[in-house]
C-alpha cells in the first residue's frame, strides 16, 4: 500500500484573474459585461435612491411625505400596518389573530427543524387540531364574540385562503392524481373530467362565479359565506394543477416497483401509500412548491370579488384622499411585492433544502 | 386454506392462452408442479417464460385456461389474487427493491401490513431471513448503497419474509455483474435445499443442472419439451431444444 495521495489543491485564482476569466473571456463576454453593468447601474441605484435615501421614514399623515417627492412614503405603510395585518377586524380581538399567527408559526417552524422530534404527531396536530382552533378563534365562538368575515382582511386574509388552498389541494390533488390512472372507467372519467374542467376555466372567472353566482343557485334563505365559497373554489381550482404534477411524479415511478409491491401482496391503497407515493411525491416535489408558490400569489385575485387582502388593503390606501402623495401607490405595490416576496421565496428555500435532505436519505 | 391440503400440487396450469393485445404469447400452455419440485424455465427470449410464471401470481392476467397455486384458483377477482401472492415470492430480474426504505424496512413491510405483524416481530424476522442471505450487517442502508448481488439477496429475503410457499424467480442474475452472479446463484442454491418450490427462469444453465428436478423448454409461447437435467441436456428430443441448447452450450 503506497501513502494515501490527496488530490493536488486547486490555485484560488485573485480578482484580476477572476474577472479575466469570468467576465472578460471574450469579446462578447467583455461587452455583455459592460451592457449588464451600465443596466444594474441604471436600476439599482435610482432604487435605492427612491426607496432608502430620499424616502420619508417618519411622521404623520400626507404632509411628511410631501417635501419628499422623489423618495418612498413609508409613514403610509407605518401606518397602515394594522390594516395591512389585521383588515378591519376590531382592534380589542386583534390578539385572537396574533395566536393563530403564533400557532401557525411554531407549527410550520416545528416541521421543519430537522432535530424536533414527534413530527408525524405534530403534523396530525397542525391538519386536525390547528383548522378547527384557528377557525374558531378567527370566527368566534366557544365563549369569543364572532366577527363578520366581512371585517376580515390583509395579510390574515392572503394566508387564510393560502394555507387553506395548500393544505386541502395536495391530498385531493393526490386523489385526483390517482382517479385519473385508476382502471376503473368511471374513476377515471370523472377525474379526467374534474380535472379538465377547472384548468380549462381561470381562477377569476371561478372566484366570481363562487362570489355571485353561487348565492343565485341558492335555495331562498339559505345564504352561503362568501369568504367559504371562496375558499372552497381555490381549493377546487389548485386540487387540479396538483393532480396533473402528482400524476407526473407517479408516472415517474418504475413499473416494476408497482409490481413488487403487488407481488408482495400490498393491496392497492397499500403499495400506494408505503411504495408509489413517497416516490412519487418526492420526484415531483419541485414542482409541487411550485404550485403552493403560484397559488400563494393568486390569492392576491380575493381582492377582486371585494375582499380587503394585501393587495386590497393597499389598493383602498391608494385612493384614500388623507394620503394622496405621488409616492403614496408606488410605495404601496413596491411593499407588497416585497412581502410576497419574502413568502415565496422562503417557501422556495425550505423546498431546496428538504430535497437535498431527502436525496441524503437515498444516497443515491 | 382446506383446499391446500387436499392437493399435492403448488401449481397447476391447464389450457393456458395468453395474448398482448393481438400477439398470442402464450398458447395453450399446461404444467403442474408438485410441492417442494424445483422447476427451471428456459428458452429463448420472447419465447413466454416470463409471462408464463408472472401468470402464477396473478401479474399477468390470462384470458383463456385455469391456474391453480397451492389450491386457489385465480379468477382475476382482486382479493382472491392477493390472497394468491401471500404465498407466492417472487424474485425480479431488476431486483425492484425500494429505494426510499432501508434493507430492513423493505423486509418488514408487507408482515407488518399484510400479514399484521407487530413491528418487532417483522423486524426478528426480517433478520432471520437477511441472515440467511447472509447480509444481516447492510440492515440498515438503503438500497442503492448496496451492490447488485447483494441488492438481489435482499430481495430475495424480502420475498421469504412473506414464508411464501412457492418461490418464482423472474432471470434473477440477468442484471448482474458476472462476478456476482455466483452469490445469488449459491443463495439460490441454500433455498432449495430447504424444500422450497421454486419456479425458476433463468439463462444459468449450471444452476439448472445441478438444482433443477425438471427442466420446461418453451418456445414462441409453447411448452416445447419437460425433462429432467440428465435428459434435457444430454438427449434433447425436440429438434427446437437441440438448436436452443447448441446455441446456449459451446
Amino acid at each position: 500500500m503506497g501513502a494515501i495521495r490527496k488530490p493536488p489543491r486547486r490555485q484560488l485564482p485573485g480578482p484580476v484573474q477572476w474577472m479575466r476569466e469570468n467576465l472578460f473571456s471574450s469579446l462578447f463576454n467583455s461587452i455583455l459585461t459592460v451592457v449588464a453593468i451600465v443596466l444594474i447601474y441604471q436600476t439599482v441605484v435610482p432604487f435605492v435612491g427612491w426607496a432608502i435615501v430620499n424616502a420619508a421614514w417618519s411622521g404623520q399623515g400626507r404632509e411628511a411625505c410631501l417635501p419628499y417627492a422623489d423618495g418612498a412614503c413609508w409613514p403610509f405603510i407605518i401606518e397602515r400596518s394594522g390594516q395591512i395585518v389585521y383588515g378591519f377586524y376590531e382592534q380589542a380581538e386583534r390578539w385572537r389573530v396574533d395566536v393563530v399567527f403564533m400557532l401557525l408559526g411554531i407549527g410550520l417552524a416545528w416541521l421543519m427543524m430537522p432535530r424536533l422530534p414527534a413530527k408525524g404527531a405534530v403534523g396530525v396536530v397542525m391538519l386536525t387540531v390547528f383548522p378547527v382552533a384557528a377557525f374558531v378563534l378567527l370566527v368566534g365562538g366557544m365563549g369569543l364574540p364572532p366577527v363578520p368575515v366581512e371585517r376580515w382582511g390583509g395579510l390574515m386574509i392572503t394566508l387564510v385562503v393560502a394555507v387553506t388552498g395548500i393544505v386541502a389541494s395536495l391530498p385531493l390533488g393526490i386523489l385526483l392524481a390517482l382517479g385519473r390512472r385508476s382502471e376503473l372507467p368511471v374513476v377515471r372519467g370523472l377525474s379526467i373530467a374534474f380535472i379538465e374542467l377547472w384548468r380549462g376555466v381561470p381562477l377569476i372567472t371561478v372566484l366570481f362565479m363562487a362570489a355571485n353566482m353561487l348565492p343565485l343557485f341558492m335555495p331562498d334563505g339559505m345564504t352561503i359565506n362568501k369568504l367559504l365559497s371562496a375558499l372552497i373554489a381555490v381549493a377546487l381550482f389548485s386540487s387540479a394543477y396538483m393532480a396533473e404534477v402528482v400524476r407526473g411524479g407517479l408516472q415517474a415511478v418504475g413499473k416494476g416497483q408497482y409490481e413488487a409491491a403487488a407481488a408482495l401482496g400490498l393491496g392497492y391503497w397499500r403499495s400506494m401509500l408505503f411504495v408509489i407515493l413517497p416516490q412519487a411525491l418526492r420526484l415531483c416535489l419541485p414542482n409541487i412548491v411550485g404550485n403552493f408558490i403560484g397559488l400563494m400569489k393568486d390569492t392576491s385575485l380575493v381582492s377582486i370579488i371585494g375582499f380587503l387582502d394585501l393587495l386590497g388593503i393597499i389598493q383602498s390606501g391608494n385612493a384614500d384622499a388623507d394620503w394622496a402623495t405621488p409616492n403614496t401607490a408606488m410605495t404601496g405595490y413596491v411593499f407588497l411585492g416585497a412581502v410576497f416576496w419574502v413568502i415565496c421565496y422562503s417557501m422556495s428555500r425550505y423546498a431546496r433544502a428538504l430535497e437535498t435532505k431527502l436525496q441524503g436519505g437515498d444516497a443515491r | 386454506m382446506n383446499a391446500t391440503a387436499g392437493s399435492a400440487l403448488a401449481v397447476e396450469i391447464t389450457g393456458l392462452n395468453k395474448w398482448f393485445k393481438t400477439f398470442h404469447v402464450l398458447r395453450d400452455v399446461s404444467l403442474s408442479v408438485p410441492r417442494k419440485e424445483r422447476v427451471v424455465i428456459c428458452g429463448p427470449s420472447g419465447s413466454g417464460k416470463s409471462t408464463l410464471i408472472r401468470c402464477i401470481n396473478g401479474l399477468e392476467r390470462h384470458e383463456e385456461g385455469r391456474v391453480v397455486v397451492e389450491g386457489a384458483e385465480l379468477t382475476g377477482d382482486e382479493a382472491h389474487t392477493q390472497a394468491v401472492r401471500a404465498n407466492v415470492g417472487m424474485v425480479f430480474q431488476q431486483f425492484n427493491l425500494f429505494p426510499h426504505l432501508t434493507v430492513l424496512e423493505n423486509c418488514t413491510l408487507a408482515p407488518q401490513w399484510v400479514r399484521k405483524m407487530p413491528r418487532k416481530d417483522a423486524e426478528a424476522l426480517a433478520m432471520q431471513y437477511l441472515e440467511r442471505v447472509h447480509i444481516p450487517e447492510q440492515a440498515l442502508k438503503y438500497p442503492g448503497q448496496l451492490s447488485g448481488g447483494q441488492q438481489q439477496r435482499v430481495a430475495i429475503a424480502r420475498a421469504l419474509t412473506m414464508q411464501p410457499r412457492i418461490m418464482l424467480f423472474d432471470e434473477p442474475t440477468s442484471a448482474l455483474d458476472p462476478e456476482m452472479i455466483k452469490e445469488v446463484l449459491e443463495t439460490m442454491v441454500e433455498l432449495a435445499e430447504t424444500g422450497m418450490t421454486m419456479l425458476v427462469v433463468t439463462h444459468e444453465m449450471g444452476f439448472a443442472k445441478t438444482v433443477a428436478d425438471r427442466i420446461v423448454f418453451m418456445d414462441a409461447g409453447e411448452i416445447v419439451e419437460i425433462a429432467p437435467p440428465s435428459e434435457f441436456f444430454t438427449n434433447p428430443k425436440n429438434a427446437r431444444t437441440k438448436e436452443f441448447l447448441g446455441q446456449i452450450l459451446r
